[in-house]
């Protein structure tokens, strides 16, 4: 870039700042409720020193080069911030494209008359720029998914409890559908639940997923054979007629391991199994 | 133990020791004229299809020569394992502990069981 403007722009920093503030202000994506006005001041001191330092560079073509990277760093910082406060994906973009707007305004208004030396000017921060935005937008989904990405581990952590309901006997209500990743959870937490609490019954109760195809069949399956490698027997309960029904239909052998329709019902059948009687205490 | 054979495997079974295993154990069952043969795995962390082949053929073997066979002990990492090689031991019994392995095989073999086994180790 041409030194004039470099050393221009260098010199008025402090005001490049207060216009892009005020420009920010206007457009009402400051957010006071999301972010306090001194960070984002902050915030964009930071950004715009180091843009700054990028076009005073040598290397202000080279992407690769020590300047783009801080500058990269630092827009990434940025973005991932806002995506955590919770400001929209328009919020952030216009925010340092708003940088490139107040820029523009004050060379334009210093080097009106060159009209050369301000188009070459203009092409070559709009080049930086939107490069910055492009970054933006990256990091800022990124950001973001890093959230659900978090939540879904935790809908997985919690929805897989694995109950001690008797002496010897699990349960273990599966809530949501069963695809491999869930599976590798509730079989780790029921086998290890079974070798904690020297438990020789499971109960599966499917009462809480909505459909049986046959993959989730052979998950389960796969969960039973892994408890009876264990030396543990399984009994799956909650299983609701329309999914008898597509189980049957899709030719699905469930005849090697005990089913029950309730929860209730087979805790009585584990309660035979371990040959204990619950009976009602006689009144006196 | 009775007249139940206790096999302990301690280390990572490779082929050989499997193999030499399986002789060694069906030998033994047919000497000590054994009923039953308890295998504790509890320390094996560690399993291959060719393993889960030799539990299934050690299980089979001592069928014809009228013993059960009770693998004890797996851990779940384990039981994960073979169940994702496909392997689900349909012929062998499977308990928690020695203990309940113990129970498992009275309770199959009724009070069939009589006295005058000979305890064998496998503590290489």
């Amino acid at each position: 870039m041409q030194s004039e403007v470099t050393k221009f722009l260098e010199k008025n920093k402090q005001s490049i700042l207060t216009q892009w503030m005020t420009n920010l202000a206007e457009d009402h994506i400051l957010r006071e409720e999301l972010m306090s006005n001194e960070k984002s001041r902050q915030q964009s001191e930071e950004l715009l020193l180091a843009v700054l330092k990028v076009i005073a560079s040598d290397n202000f073509k080279n992407t690769e080069s020590q300047e783009h990277e801080s500058v990269s760093d630092i827009i990434s910082e940025v973005s991932i911030y806002r995506a955590r406060q919770g400001f929209t994906p328009r919020e952030t973009a216009t925010y340092v494209l708003s940088l490139k707007q107040t820029l523009a305004e004050v060379l334009d208004k210093k080097f009106a008359g060159d009209a050369r030396l301000l188009y070459e000017s203009a092409r070559e921060l709009n080049q930086l720029l939107d490069s910055l935005s492009i970054t933006t937008f990256e990091t800022f989904i990124k950001g973001r998914e890093e959230v659900i990405m978090r939540q879904t581990d935790e809908i997985g952590e919690i929805s897989t409890p694995v109950i001690r309901v008797w002496e010897g006997v699990v349960a273990l209500p599966i809530i949501g559908t069963l695809d491999s990743m869930r599976t590798q959870t509730v079989v780790e937490g029921l086998l290890q639940e079974i070798v904690a609490t020297g438990s020789s019954i499971a109960i599966l109760d499917i009462s809480g997923v909505p459909a049986v195809d046959s993959l989730v069949a052979q998950h389960l399956i796969k969960t039973v054979s892994a408890a009876r490698l264990m030396g543990a027997e399984c009994i799956i309960s909650g299983i609701r007629p329309e999914i008898a029904q597509t189980i049957v239909h899709l030719g699905i052998d469930l005849s090697s391991i005990k089913t029950k329709a309730t929860l209730a019902s087979a805790l009585k059948l584990a309660f035979q199994m371990l040959n204990l009687e619950v009976r009602r205490g006689e009144r006196k | 133990m009775g007249s139940f054979l206790l096999v302990t495997i301690q280390v990572d079974l490779y082929d050989r020791l499997a193999l030499n295993l399986e002789t060694d154990l069906i030998r033994m069952v047919s000497e000590t004229d054994a009923r039953g043969v308890l295998i504790d795995i509890s320390a094996v962390g560690l399993v291959d299809s060719f393993m889960g082949r030799i539990l299934n053929n050690i299980a089979t073997m001592s069928r014809i020569m009228d013993a059960e066979t009770v693998v004890v002990g797996m851990q779940p990492a384990v039981a994960i394992t073979l169940v994702e090689l496909g392997l689900t031991l349909a012929g062998v019994h499977t308990a928690l502990n020695v203990e309940r392995g113990m129970e498992l095989l009275h309770k199959r073999l009724g009070s069939d069981v009589r006295e005058g086994g000979r305890f064998y180790g496998n503590s290489e």
